[in-house]
């Protein structure tokens, strides 16, 4: 998957998630990560992030960032 | 077995709790109040004679064969048109009424041809029937005063003939197209012995009809018939099957003449239809016998070779070898799977449990991601289950329809008629669509509200409705305090109250004025039983999801759940979207909805399938041609499915397709994908196999085997092999232990067998021991997650714009003729209606660009080009522009793009920033894709499809 459509892919739920506050949204983030995407999509994710993480959502990149310490 | 022949009872059942008791020829009678005397009679078994009546139709009493007499009455009234009375005396057989029903058929047949047995309807004919009845034997004014003899056939639509020749005018078929169709496409035109039935003075072809064949059931002569009984005879037998094509799911019975169908009859106790029917289920299943079918397995080391046809044994064994090769080389992950909507339960149920148990990972998934996945989510997540609430019939309970970003008479016609009968007699109704569909203005409805918002502001609409329903005071409170959440609804109950909620607000991104916002508001809150109708305008969107949740909460606020009436509803596209959905071939969940990493639900898989289950959620479709291109995924096996034409952007599509080493199509012709695959094993028609399907409503219908597979195997049958020859067991004897297995690991299943479908006619889930007999309506006393949930929605602008260089937004959808990628109804004669996908384009849009109705064009966006015809339509709105994707060669989704649902992938189908202009030439795809696509279909010896043969 090219980096620009999972940067936009974790963006769109970020923003589907934000109007219930930071920490609300970023454990919903997390939960939908953990149950729609495969472990290879998580990988690049956390990958990425661990590069800089450009372009994501904060609390997308929160959640990933709690993907990966789990 | 035999022909089925259903009673016909001569009028319509009545619903009353009030009994009323009669007498008819010395039987004591009891039926409901308001039954004809006629349908009482029949009941009773005592046949009336009989012609402009039937069981379909109200009562018109016009052909006077029906007289009855009645102690205490006068005369001889019509028995269709005299409902009984308490204590009525009828007799139904008397000198008197011999004489007059024997008059009758006199002057009946006096203007008729008298040429039985050469007649197509000979031995089907009410005509006959009743002229035997009524001990017909003369007729006293001979044959050689005035008469219609000489009248000419219209022979002009592909599948039946009018001739009015043999005509009675008992205006059934008029009345089959008003009441049962509701397309009011024929009249009786002229007056007493220029009576003739007319389809608005033009041939059948050109005029209003839509070829449901209604007027062909209805009719008691040979004058409307299908020409293929008119070429083969009557059938000898008939089997009760379900119809491959749309989400209705309707019964037909399969008429046949040994193996060969000779016509689909809808079957009146079909619990979906009610013996009615549309020009796809009734008359377009000869691409079954079309020679493109591909009879043999085929195989090709390279994707540029040509076929070579093998043996079963071959084909299936170099499956198994392959995938294990790529699995050994690239890793458990590097495989998966495909399901369809178009396969049985059964056949999912198989796939599913192939790729889990026999490939080692989750890497399966089905079209319903490109349609309807949203609605999973979306419900499950409000409602706890993934699922429409209603049953069809629940409609005629219905004050207000709201039809969102669904077209029901061409998607899903037969439930059209049913929705249009209810709005005539009354309900209203509100369209919330950016293209004027047919319901906004049909003969006798009229929409009360027709939102005609912009393409992509779904939520930002449905926010605004939610909104007037908060600050106007209409929530229903006790409802949301005794059934949903208290504190999700507070936070709902504060977001949707937001001004950038208000209609007033929402106008500027939507179109839509702010009144009439707020006067559908106030009608779907206050109007009555309000029941949502959706289809894919509101799931193929960047917020399909939320757009699904968004109707959830208005109908939960309302009230609008738990009863007849109303609910939400998703117009499922292909016949087995909920059953596919059902089976577990999402990649994240097994059958019933069930995550894979909850450990109590993968155990009892584990221990009935005797394998360790993977517990990570597998690949979605696009994610699975994204890891093909990154080099990770190597092998597909897709049942029944075209993803090369009927998913977005083609190219992407074609790219993972180009980078996998083995790609298994199983499919009744060599489709798009075919192209780009190394294995293919022809699969078998809805009428070559026995299953289930599972329309909108969750009816489980019976699929029935009318005719052996052409090419030797059913689909199960072939999953069986290719699940042995990878070395895990797979052993069934028919479709109806798989059923078995589904029940037994399906909670909403348990209580499904072929015994119980064949003893009920169908049921619908969830069907267990709390509910023996099916569930028609969900959430009667509480939600299935206990309380409904009120999800915060808040409108997120798709990133797909126009702009000054694409400044036309493209929505994609179908017709009533064809049918998905076409591949079924492209082989049939539906193509008189619809043989190229066209561009539906708003005058003023087109005449900014010089362009005329009937020129090519070019439809452009930043993924791609193709040109077609352009049909300038005032459906539309100016600035939006609408096509199919019916035919390859347009392929319309090389320009659709990768955006997509936020929670399932979903592709946004509905929103293309896109430039349209004149041009004199094809796109250059196009012109590579007609230079090479017969290449692709090469086989060795030099067989390749087209024409329009059969194989039969």
């Amino acid at each position: 998957m090219t980096p620009e459509k999972m940067v936009h892919m974790a963006n769109q739920i970020a923003q589907f998630f934000a109007p219930y506050g930071r920490e609300q949204a970023v454990a919903g983030i997390e939960d939908h990560l953990r149950k729609f995407w495969e472990p290879r999509m998580r990988a690049q994710i956390t990958t990425y992030i661990a590069s800089g993480g450009e372009g994501l959502h904060e609390f997308a990149a929160e959640a990933v960032g709690r993907l990966a310490n789990k | 077995m035999a022909l089925i022949k259903e009673i016909d009872f001569g009028t319509p059942q009545r619903e009353s709790a009030g009994i009323v008791m009669l007498e008819i020829d010395g039987r004591p009678v009891s039926v409901p109040a308001g039954t004809s005397i006629i349908r009482a009679a029949i009941q009773s078994g005592v046949n009336i004679p009989k012609l402009c009546s039937t069981d379909s139709l109200e009562a018109f009493g016009s052909c006077r064969l029906c007289l009855v007499e009645i102690d205490g009455r006068r005369g001889t009234p019509a028995s269709c048109t005299t409902p009984v009375e308490p204590g009525m005396i009828v007799r139904t057989q008397s000198p008197k009424l011999a004489k007059l029903r024997r008059g009758v058929m006199e002057l009946y047949i006096s203007d008729h041809p008298l040429d039985c047995l050469t007649c197509p309807a000979n031995g089907d004919c009410e005509l006959q029937d009743m002229a035997g009845v009524v001990g017909l034997r003369e007729v006293r004014y001979g044959y050689d005063g005035a008469n219609h003899l000489s009248a000419q056939k219209d022979e002009s639509n592909p599948y039946f003939t009018f001739d009015p020749s043999k005509c009675i005018v008992c205006s059934r078929c008029v009345r089959a197209c008003e009441e049962v169709q509701g397309t009011f496409a024929l009249t009786i035109e002229g007056r007493g012995f220029e009576s003739k039935v007319s389809a608005g003075g033009k041939d059948f072809l050109e005029s209003e009809c839509v070829s449901c064949g209604a007027c062909v059931q209805a009719c008691p002569t040979a004058t409307l018939m299908e020409k293929s009984v008119i070429a083969k005879g009557l059938a000898e037998h008939s089997v009760v099957t379900t119809c491959g094509y749309c989400g209705v799911g309707c019964s037909f019975k399969a008429e046949m003449q040994g193996n060969e169908v000779v016509r689909m009859v809808p079957y009146k106790n079909g619990q979906a239809n009610e013996g009615h029917s549309c020009v796809k289920g009734r008359f377009a299943w000869g691409y079954a016998t079309h020679k493109d079918r591909i009879t043999k397995p085929m195989i090709r080391s390279r994707i540029t070779d040509p076929w070579r046809e093998v043996e079963w044994a071959e084909a299936i064994g170099y499956v198994a070898a392959e995938f294990k090769r790529i699995q050994a080389r690239y890793g458990r992950g590097a495989v998966g799977g495909i399901t369809s909507s178009r396969c049985t339960n059964e056949e999912t149920f198989l796939v599913q449990k192939l790729v889990r148990a026999a490939f080692g990972n989750n890497n399966i998934d089905t079209c319903a991601r490109v349609c309807h996945s949203p609605t999973g989510y979306g419900l499950k997540t409000t409602l706890g289950t993934s699922a429409g609430t209603q049953d069809f019939n629940s409609v005629d309970d219905t004050d207000v329809i709201v039809v969102i970003g669904a077209n029901p008479t061409d998607g899903h016609p037969v439930f059209a008629s049913r929705m249009k009968r209810r709005l005539r007699a009354g309900a209203r109704l509100i369209v919330i669509d950016p293209r004027r569909i047919d319901l906004v203005r049909t003969p006798h409805v009229a929409a009360d509200h027709h939102l005609q918002l912009r393409p992509g502001t779904n939520v930002a609409i449905i926010n605004a409705l939610a909104h007037v329903v908060v600050d106007e005071g209409l929530v229903d409170e006790a409802y949301v305090a005794e059934r949903c959440e208290v504190a999700d609804f507070a936070l709902w109950r504060g977001f949707i109250a937001e001004k950038r909620n208000a209609p007033e607000a929402t106008e500027a991104i939507t179109g839509v004025p702010a009144a009439e916002v707020r006067a559908a508001a106030r009608l779907y809150a206050k109007g009555g039983n309000a029941a949502i109708y959706y289809g894919l305008g509101v799931t193929e969107h960047s917020q399909g999801s939320t757009m699904v949740m968004g109707m959830a909460n208005l109908a939960m606020a309302t009230g609008n759940f738990g009863r007849r009436g109303v609910g939400v509803n998703p117009l499922r596209g292909q016949n087995n979207v909920q059953g596919s959905c059902d089976m577990g071939s999402f990649p994240h969940e097994y059958s019933g909805y069930r995550h894979v990493s909850d450990d109590a639900t993968r155990e009892i898989f584990e221990r009935l399938w005797g394998v360790e289950l993977e517990r990570e959620p597998g690949l979605r479709i696009s994610n699975m041609l994204d890891a093909a291109v990154d080099g990770t995924f190597k092998g597909l096996y897709i049942q029944g499915e075209d993803i090369a034409q009927s998913d977005p952007d083609i190219r992407h599509v074609t790219a993972g397709l180009a980078a996998m080493e083995c790609v298994v199509v199983q499919d009744l012709f060599l489709t798009e994908t075919a192209s780009f695959a190394h294995v293919f094993l022809p699969g078998s028609s809805f009428l070559e196999k026995d299953g289930t399907f599972t329309n909108a409503e969750r009816r489980i219908n019976r699929v029935r085997k009318v005719t052996p597979p052409v090419g030797g195997l059913a689909d199960w049958e072939i999953t069986m092999a290719l699940a042995n020859a990878c070395g895990y067991p797979m052993h069934y004897d028919h479709p109806a232990q798989i059923m078995d297995e589904i029940a037994r690991v399906t909670p909403t299943f348990t209580g499904v067998s072929y015994d119980r479908l064949d003893k009920l006619g169908s049921v619908q889930w969830p069907c267990n021991d709390a509910a023996p007999s099916g569930t028609p309506i969900m959430h009667v006393d509480r939600f299935v997650r206990g309380r409904g949930r009120f999800m915060i929605t808040a409108f997120v602008p798709t990133d797909e714009r126009s702009s000054p260089r694409f400044p036309l937004l493209l929505t994609t959808g179908r017709i009533l003729s064809q049918y998905n990628v076409g591949a079924q109804t492209r082989r049939t004669a539906n193509v008189v209606w619809h043989k190229e996908d066209v561009l539906d384009i708003h005058p003023l849009d087109a005449e900014n660009r010089g362009i005329r109705d009937g020129d090519l064009v070019s439809l452009a966006s930043r993924k791609g080009e193709t040109t077609l015809r352009a049909h300038l339509s005032e459906r539309m709105q100016p600035g939006v522009v609408f096509t199919t994707f019916h035919f390859p060669d347009t392929a319309a989704n090389l320009v659709t793009t990768e955006y997509a649902d936020w929670a399932t992938g979903c592709p946004e189908y509905k929103v293309t920033a896109v430039q349209v202009r004149a041009t004199n030439h094809e796109s250059e795809w196009q012109e590579r894709y007609r230079a090479i696509k017969h290449e692709t279909m090469r086989v060795e010896g030099g067989r390749i499809e087209g024409g329009n043969e059969t194989i039969g």
